[in-house]
C-alpha cells in the first residue's frame, strides 16, 4: 500500500533551483532515507513534502493531494521532527505531547477526551518521558528535549513519520535510542518513514530504501543496498566514500 | 548538578496514575472565574471610592447598586462625583488594561516572544498616528466630539496591520513571525518620525497632543467604556478561541503547522482582533504603555504558560493592575493629575526588570 508519493517534485527560490524533479514514494514498513551531501536539497524537500515550501510536482499521501487535506488532517497523515526545537516558555513536558493530539480534537474546547490521555500516557510510556511528565521542557537536555517531541507525534500519530536529521546535535546513546524508538514505532502496519540523514552507517543500518541526492538531482534510488554502492556515494559525495568509511571503522577494530 | 536534582524530584511524582488529567490542557472552573471578577470588582469600588474626595466603599457600593437597578438617589455631592466622574473613567481604565494585556499575552504567545505587544507590532505606532492626526488637525464627526480620534486611530491601526502584513507576506510568503516582528519595529520608527512631523506643524495642539501620547483616560464616558466593553467581548472571544492555538504557538511555529494548527488563517485572525481591540483602546486612551507587556508575564509566573489559564488571567490582571496604576497618576500628586501611561511606564519598567532578572535566575 503507498503511503506517501511524490512525483516531480520541484522547488525553486527565485531563479535557483533547489529541488529538480525528484519522484519517490513509500510503501507500508519502508524506512526512506534520503541522503547526499551539504545543499542537496534534502530539508527542502522534506519541507516541500510537509506544505512548509512552495513546490510545484504533486505530493501525495494515501492517495490524495495533499495540497487539498485541511492541516489537522494532513496531521493525521504526516508527522514531522525537526532537528531542533526552541521553547521559549516553561511548558511541561506533558503538555507539549497533548498538543500531538490537536488534530484529533481541534478547537477551544478539544484535548480532554479518554483516547486522547490514553494517546499521551502510551507516548510518554513508549519514549521513556514518564518521569518527565510534569517537568518543564526548559529543564531538559538536548536528547530529552528531542524524546518530548518524538512522543509528540507518537501521541498524534500519523501515517508517515518525516524526520529532518533528528539526532543532528544528540550524543551517541540518545542517537541509537531516538533510532530504535522510530524502529519500533515503525512496527505497527500501515506506517512508513522518512527521514534525512547526513550519518551514512545509521541510514544503513535503519533503512530499508535511500534517496540518493546532489544539487537537487537523483543520483540514485531504490533499495539501500541498491543505492549504497560505491559508484553512486562516490559520485554524489565527491571522494571514495566505501574507503573512508572503511578507514574509519578500521580504527575500531584494530583496536 | 541542579537539573538532575529536578528531574529526579519530576520523577518521584509524575507516575503513570497521576498523570492523566491534572495536567490536561483546561481553563479555570466557574468558581474560579467568580473569585477574580469578585477581585476586580472589589478594585474597581476601591478607586471609585479613592482619590481627592474620599468616598466609603460601602456609599460607593449603594450609588452604583442604586443606578444599576434604577432605585432612588440619596442627595449626596458623592453621586455626581462617582457616576458622572470616576465610575465612567475606572470602567474606561479596567477595560482599557483587560484588552491591552490580552493583547500582549496573545502577541507574546503568538510571535514567541516575550518582548512582543502592540508596540511591537507598529500598530500601537499607528493608532498613535490617526489619533494626533485627528487631534492636530481638528478632525471630528457632527455631533460625536470623540469619534474623529477614535475612527482615525482605529483606521490607521488596521492600514498598519495591513502595511505590515504586506510587506511580510512580499517578503515571506509563510508570515513568519520573525519577519512581522522586524516590520513592525521598522514600521514604529518610521511612523514615530511622522508622529514628530505632525507635532511640529501643529504647535497650536502640542499640550493636548503631548498628554494624549502619554496615555490619560481623564473624562473618559460610559459611551467609551461601552465602545470598550463592545471590543473586548468581540475580539477577546476570539482570542480567547484560540488559546491552545496559542499554546502551539508558543513552542514553535513550524511545529503548530505540523500538529494540525491551520497557522495562516489562526495568526491572521489573532493579529486582527488584537489590533482592532488595540486601536481601540489608543484612540480612548492614548499610548498607554507596559500595561500589556508586564501584566502577562506576571500571569505567567502565577498561573504558567499555558494559554487557557493566561489569558483570562491577564484579563483580570491587566484589568486590575491599570486601575491601580489610574489610581495612583490620579492620588500620587494631588491635586495635580499624572497621566497615566507615565505612572504605568514607571512600575512597568521595574516590574520588568524584577520579573526578567527572577526568570534569569530560576532558569541558571
Amino acid at each position: 500500500m503507498t503511503l506517501l508519493e511524490a512525483k516531480d517534485l520541484t522547488v525553486r527560490y527565485g531563479a535557483l533551483t533547489i529541488v529538480d524533479h525528484v519522484s519517490f514514494s513509500l510503501e507500508e514498513g519502508d524506512w526512506l532515507m534520503l541522503v547526499g551531501p551539504n545543499g542537496a536539497g534534502k530539508s527542502t524537500i522534506v519541507n516541500a513534502v510537509s506544505q512548509g515550501a512552495p513546490y510545484t510536482g504533486e505530493v501525495r499521501c494515501l492517495g490524495r493531494d495533499v495540497k487539498r487535506f485541511r492541516a489537522n488532517e494532513l496531521a493525521k497523515c504526516l508527522g514531522v521532527l525537526s532537528q531542533t526545537h526552541t521553547v521559549g516558555y516553561a511548558f511541561t513536558v506533558e503538555s507539549i505531547v497533548r498538543l500531538g493530539r490537536y488534530a484529533y480534537s481541534p478547537g477551544a474546547f478539544g484535548g480532554s477526551r479518554d483516547e486522547d490521555d490514553e494517546a499521551v500516557r502510551r507516548a510518554l510510556e513508549l519514549t521513556g518521558m514518564t518521569p518527565f511528565a510534569k517537568q518543564s521542557v526548559l529543564t531538559l537536555s538536548g536528547g530529552e528535549l528531542q524524546r518530548t517531541f518524538l512522543a509528540q507525534i507518537f501521541a498524534q500519530n500519523p501515517r508517515v513519520l518525516i524526520l529532518d536529521e533528528p539526532t543532528n546535535h544528540l550524543d551517541l546513546v540518545y542517537q541509537k535510542q531516538v533510532f530504535e524508538l522510530i524502529s519500533a514505532w515503525l512496527k505497527t502496519p500501515g506506517r512508513a518513514v522518512i527521514s534525512v540523514v547526513h550519518d551514512l552507517s545509521l541510514a544503513k543500518a535503519y533503512g530499508t530504501h535511500a534517496l540518493l541526492l546532489n544539487q537537487g538531482k537523483t543520483v540514485s534510488s531504490g533499495t539501500i543496498d541498491e543505492v549504497f554502492t560505491p559508484q553512486s556515494l562516490n559520485a554524489a559525495y565527491d571522494m571514495n566514500v566505501s574507503e573512508w568509511m572503511r578507514t574509519m571503522l578500521s580504527q575500531w577494530t584494530e583496536a | 548538578m541542579p537539573r538532575n536534582r529536578i528531574q529526579k524530584q519530576g520523577g518521584a511524582d509524575a507516575s503513570p496514575s497521576t498523570l492523566s488529567l491534572a495536567a490536561k490542557s483546561g481553563g479555570y472552573s466557574a468558581a474560579q472565574i467568580a473569585l477574580f471578577s469578585l477581585a476586580a470588582v472589589a478594585t474597581l469600588l476601591f478607586c471609585v471610592s479613592a482619590g481627592s474626595v474620599g468616598i466609603p466603599v460601602s456609599e460607593t457600593f449603594a450609588v452604583i447598586w442604586n443606578a444599576v437597578f434604577g432605585l432612588p438617589q440619596p442627595d449626596s455631592m458623592a453621586v455626581s462625583i462617582i457616576l458622572s466622574v470616576r465610575l465612567p473613567r475606572v470602567l474606561c481604565v479596567a477595560l482599557t488594561g483587560a484588552a491591552l494585556s490580552l493583547c500582549g499575552a496573545a502577541m507574546q504567545g503568538l510571535l514567541r516572544n516575550p518582548l512582543a505587544d502592540g508596540s511591537t507590532l507598529g500598530v500601537s505606532s499607528g493608532a498613535s498616528l490617526g489619533a494626533v492626526i485627528a487631534i492636530a488637525f481638528g478632525i471630528t464627526i457632527p455631533n460625536l466630539p470623540f469619534a474623529g480620534t477614535m475612527v482615525l486611530a482605529m483606521g490607521f491601526a488596521f492600514l498598519s496591520l495591513v502595511i505590515i502584513l504586506s510587506l511580510a507576506y512580499k517578503i515571506d510568503f509563510s508570515l513568519s513571525t520573525n519577519t512581522i516582528i522586524l516590520i513592525g519595529v521598522i514600521y514604529s520608527m518610521f511612523v514615530s518620525s511622522i508622529l514628530s512631523l505632525v507635532i511640529t506643524f501643529a504647535s497650536d495642539h502640542l499640550k493636548s497632543i503631548t498628554f494624549w501620547t502619554m496615555g490619560s483616560l481623564l473624562g473618559a464616558s460610559y459611551s467609551n467604556a461601552l465602545v470598550l466593553l463592545i471590543a473586548l467581548v468581540v475580539c477577546g472571544a476570539v482570542i480567547l478561541r484560540y488559546a491552545r492555538e496559542l499554546n502551539a504557538f508558543s513552542i514553535g511555529e513550524d511545529n503548530a503547522r505540523h500538529i494540525g494548527v491551520p497557522v495562516r488563517k489562526v495568526k491572521f485572525l489573532l493579529l486582527v482582533c488584537a489590533s482592532a481591540l488595540i486601536g481601540v483602546c489608543v484612540s480612548i486612551g492614548g499610548s498607554i504603555g507596559f500595561v500589556g507587556l508586564v501584566t502577562p508575564h506576571m500571569a505567567r509566573m502565577i498561573v504558567g504558560p499555558d494559554h487557557q489559564r493566561l489569558l483570562p488571567a491577564s484579563v483580570f490582571g491587566g484589568a486590575v493592575f491599570l486601575m491601580l496604576a489610574d489610581l495612583v497618576a490620579r492620588v500620587i500628586l494631588n491635586p495635580l493629575e499624572l497621566p497615566i501611561g507615565v505612572v504605568t511606564s514607571l512600575i512597568g519598567a521595574v516590574l520588568f526588570i524584577v520579573i526578567f532578572y527572577r526568570s534569569r535566575r530560576v532558569r541558571a
